[in-house]
């Protein structure tokens, strides 16, 4: 399971890091997000898989899945949530003062 | 602990500078600051007797003692001469600055400065540590730029202010390591320490004399000796106040301190003497020299005092074969060359500051510094021709002035020195006293034509814009006492030699202590003797050439004479910041892509790199857990999801598919026993795909990518890349535990925090700080969002970002 779980990390790594390079401002929005998704399991794959139950302390003494990458995760996705967020009304800024979604036409430097 | 209070204060008070210049009528700022200094001079003089007596006081704070370096200070005889300096010279400038800047300036601002430079000038000379010395001495450079920038409308203050720091920092530098390689060899931050080792130094060592001429760099560059010189002119832009004070009394002879101060310690060197020595007395000439020619009286002042700070670290170099000489005869003439550098050291900053706010005075009368429009003033303000007549004299070596005993003290140093079988060639032992008096022939010659080209000859007053008359009274008071005191040492030269030099030449040379004669008693008249011939010869040879200036001038246009270092200067620095700015602007592309290409491809090359050196690809997988064939499903549809979004001609596919991929993700913890993630990716991913949408109708359709093949090729290579070093990192990661979980500990979350579901208590009880930082991350974030949708830049502010 880990194994997988992994080469599924690796895959995603390789089309957030892809999406990332292009040129497109969604595309690279797109490409952050499908990296935090990469990283959440490659955390949770960390703390082992199925090696036990679910982290909720029932009445009888039993053995618990690690509940610590977990935790970590939760504070992950929301801050992932919280910089997509900021980057589309970045994107949507920057589109209305500009006029262009494309990072090439966004330099700022003049050639010289 | 008065010593520490005593280089506090002038911070302390410069705080309050701002606040109190808002409050009081900005005229009277200056007396309030006016204080800091007299307050100061009067507590130290009040320790001269007892230093004097034999005593030094040392005391420390606690810094980073583990490193060695502490806050000690060390009041003893060598920085009493210079905190007495530094307060005195101090008070009399600040007294002369009332009046001489006008009430519309910063005065604020300047003062602020001014009281920052002293309070770092005196942490200077009385750290014994020399961690803190380097911080006090960078200090210095940098109230230096900040007061030579005062008038930063001006361009060539602004270039003046960058020079000097560029070159003052940089020596200091080279210090800082000199420091570090002393450190290295002694053991010991503290110069007392270090002094107290010197017998059982290795010199040997390559370090030391590294760490010498490293220290040794630091000092010239900061007492403008040749070629570092060429700071000093371009500092004159700054207020004449501020040229008296730090760039002719105080900060420039912080070279000269560094080099007594080390005395001890590197003296006796053959390197150390020769390379003072020499640099000294070519800095005596060629500033002697180049002053001849100036026109700006400030900037003849400037080269004046460049020469005439070789002159004492000429004295301070012969000086210092006194550490390792035995022979008693030899060792007075040592000793004695040391004392007159000391001697000339005190001399000069009186001159040389009366001087200064002489030009001071004629320019802030007359509206211009330029000898070639001034003349004849002797009679529109006869005060001040008596100031700049007994400075001029001083200066030029001539009795009855102070500047005369030093001056012949130095002859004597140097015909002593020629005499001595000490220097092996023959042509140096004769071309230190031959350079030597030439320098002091020109040294009389630019002292003349101070007096004489300023105040005596016909007025010019159609070239000034100004009717001369006499400055108001408090602006003569300072350069009056100043001149009183050329005067006056000349008179009682031995009291100043009992209080001051002998403490003093007990610090440089703590070896000889109790030596009969290591102070010798100062007089004008010695009888006829080499050294009074020299100055009769310097009398009669200036006043020739001095008259026949206009016949000889043409030296100068010579073409070895008109190598500039200045255009050296000029020259590579503007090498150094076009090349940095061409090699910036080739890889600062302004390309969002190749940033990320930078990153990813430090990335690879680091671990791949990484793992090659550690050449050990182990991946252990026994320790699998088993696979479900709905498992199977999911992470096969995942990894269909995620490549189709390469595909995906338009965005709402692409971020269909993306939610495809939130959503596989929380059945995956469903699964893999997180219930907690899997609810909480639920919400977020909807949300985000709602946002994603919401955003659609704001921006255009994204257009077919017309890239490049081959830069799509390496953008798919750098991702396969950096995907697989994930992978394989990660694989290799499982197979190896190193340690044991930690997470046993939450599974008492019941007792401990009183919450059955453990990751609801890591969160809110275990780590509740991370998570309140998180709330605050999300609250930036909202502030963003909301900023960026709601403010709008107001017209005319619209492009600042572009002017």
């Amino acid at each position: 399971m880990e194994t997988l779980i992994t080469l599924l990390v690796g895959v995603l790594v390789t089309i957030a890091v892809y999406l990332l390079l292009s040129r497109n401002m969604i595309r690279v929005i797109l490409g952050t997000a499908i990296l935090s998704h990469a990283i959440h399991l490659l955390i949770l794959t960390m703390g082992g898989l199925k090696k036990g139950g679910v982290p909720l302390i029932g009445d009888e003494p039993a053995d618990y899945t690690d509940a610590l990458p977990q935790a970590l995760i939760l504070t992950a996705i929301v801050i992932s949530f919280a910089v997509t967020a900021f980057l589309l009304v970045l994107a949507y800024r920057t589109y209305k003062e500009t006029g262009s979604d494309n990072l090439d036409t966004l330099r700022g430097v003049n050639d010289e | 602990m008065i010593v520490i209070l005593a280089i506090i204060f002038p911070f302390f008070m410069a705080f309050f500078v701002p606040f109190l210049y808002k409050r009081v009528q900005s005229k009277h700022i200056g007396w309030f600051v006016l204080l800091v200094p007299l307050l100061l001079f009067i507590l130290l003089a009040s320790f001269v007797p007892s230093v004097a007596g034999g005593a030094h006081y040392t005391y420390t704070v606690q810094w980073i003692d583990s490193f060695g370096i502490n806050f000690t200070t060390n009041l003893d005889g060598l920085s009493m001469i210079f905190g007495l300096l530094i307060t005195g010279v101090g008070s009399l400038v600040i007294l002369y600055s009332i009046y001489y800047l006008s009430e519309r300036e910063a005065l604020g601002r300047f003062y602020v400065y001014l009281l920052m430079f002293m309070g770092a000038m005196l942490g200077v000379v009385f750290s014994d540590n020399v961690m803190v010395l380097y911080v006090f001495w960078e200090l210095t450079s940098i109230s230096s730029f900040l007061l030579i920038a005062f008038w930063y409308h001006r361009k060539q203050s602004r270039y003046g202010a960058k020079k000097s720091m560029l070159i003052t920092v940089s020596g200091g530098v080279a210090m800082l390591a000199g420091f570090l390689m002393l450190h290295t060899l002694t053991g010991t931050f503290s110069l007392r320490e270090m002094v107290g080792e010197m017998g059982s130094l290795d010199t040997s060592d390559p370090l030391f004399y590294m760490a010498m001429i490293l220290i040794l760099l630091g000092a010239f560059t900061k007492s403008a000796q040749f070629p570092f010189h060429i700071w000093l002119p371009d500092a004159m832009e700054a207020p004449t106040p501020v040229s008296a004070y730090l760039h002719s009394a105080t900060m420039v002879k912080a070279g000269i301190y560094l080099v007594a101060r080390f005395t001890p310690i590197f003296g006796g060197e053959a390197v150390w003497f020769y390379s003072i020595t020499c640099v000294g007395i070519f800095t005596l000439f060629w500033g002697s020299f180049n002053a001849v020619r100036q026109t700006d009286l400030k900037a003849l002042l400037a080269y004046s005092t460049i020469s005439q700070l070789g002159l004492i670290m000429s004295l301070l170099g012969i000086g210092s074969m006194a550490v390792s000489n035995s022979n008693e005869s030899n060792l007075l003439i040592f000793t004695a060359a040391t004392f007159a550098g000391l001697f000339h050291l005190i001399n000069h900053s009186t001159f040389k500051g009366a001087l200064f706010m002489v030009v001071g005075i004629v320019d802030h009368e007359l509206g211009t510094r330029d000898i070639r429009r001034l003349g004849g003033l002797m009679s529109f303000m006869p005060l001040t021709f008596t100031v700049a007549l007994i400075g001029s004299f001083s200066m030029a070596g001539l009795p009855p002035f102070n500047g005369f005993l030093s001056k012949e003290m130095f002859f004597e140093a140097v015909v002593q020195l020629s005499q001595l079988d000490l220097i092996s060639n023959g042509a140096i032992r004769v071309l230190i006293p031959v350079v030597a008096w030439v320098a002091s022939v020109f040294t009389f010659i630019y002292s003349m034509i101070i007096v004489f080209k300023t105040f005596l000859g016909m007025p010019q007053s159609d070239r000034v814009d100004k009717e001369a008359h006499e400055p108001p009274v408090g602006m003569l008071i300072a350069p009056f006492v100043l001149s009183f005191l050329v005067v006056g040492i000349f008179i009682f030269p031995n009291l100043v030699g009992r209080f001051l030099l002998t403490p003093a030449m007990a610090a440089v040379f703590p070896m000889h202590q109790g030596l009969e004669g290591l102070v010798p008693h100062i007089s004008a008249w010695h009888g006829v003797n080499p050294q009074l011939l020299m100055t009769v010869g310097v009398i009669v040879a200036g006043s020739l050439m001095y008259v026949s200036f206009k016949r000889w001038k043409r030296v100068y246009a010579i073409g070895p004479l008109r190598w500039n270092l200045d255009a050296l200067y000029n020259f590579v620095l503007l090498k150094t910041e076009n090349g940095s700015n061409l090699l910036t602007t080739r890889y600062m592309t302004g390309y969002l892509r190749d940033y990320f290409v930078y990153i990813f491809a430090f990335f690879i090359a680091v671990a791949v790199g990484g793992l090659f050196w550690i050449g050990n690809l182990e991946i252990d997988l026994s320790k699998d857990a088993a696979v479900t064939v709905n498992e199977y499903i999911i992470i096969a549809v995942m990894m269909l999801a995620g490549l189709s979004i390469l595909f995906a001609k338009s965005r709402k596919t692409a971020i269909l598919l993306n939610g495809v991929l939130g959503y596989s993700i929380a059945i995956l913890f469903v699964v893999l026993r997180a219930p907690d993630l899997a609810l909480t990716q639920i919400v977020v991913e909807t949300v985000t795909t709602v946002l994603f949408l919401l955003c659609f109708y704001f921006l255009p359709e994204w257009k077919r990518e017309d890239t490049k093949r081959t830069t799509k090729l390496v953008n798919g290579f750098i991702a396969v890349a950096v995907g697989s070093i994930v992978t394989i990192l990660a694989l290799m990661v499982q197979g190896d535990k190193l340690f044991t979980s930690i997470s046993f500990y939450f599974e008492d979350a019941y007792r401990l925090a009183g919450g059955k579901n453990i990751v609801n208590t890591i969160l809110g009880d275990f780590r509740a700080f991370d998570t309140m930082l998180e709330v605050v991350v999300l609250f930036i974030a909202g502030i963003g969002v909301f900023s960026l949708i709601k403010l709008k830049a107001k017209k005319g502010e619209k492009d600042i970002g572009n002017q």
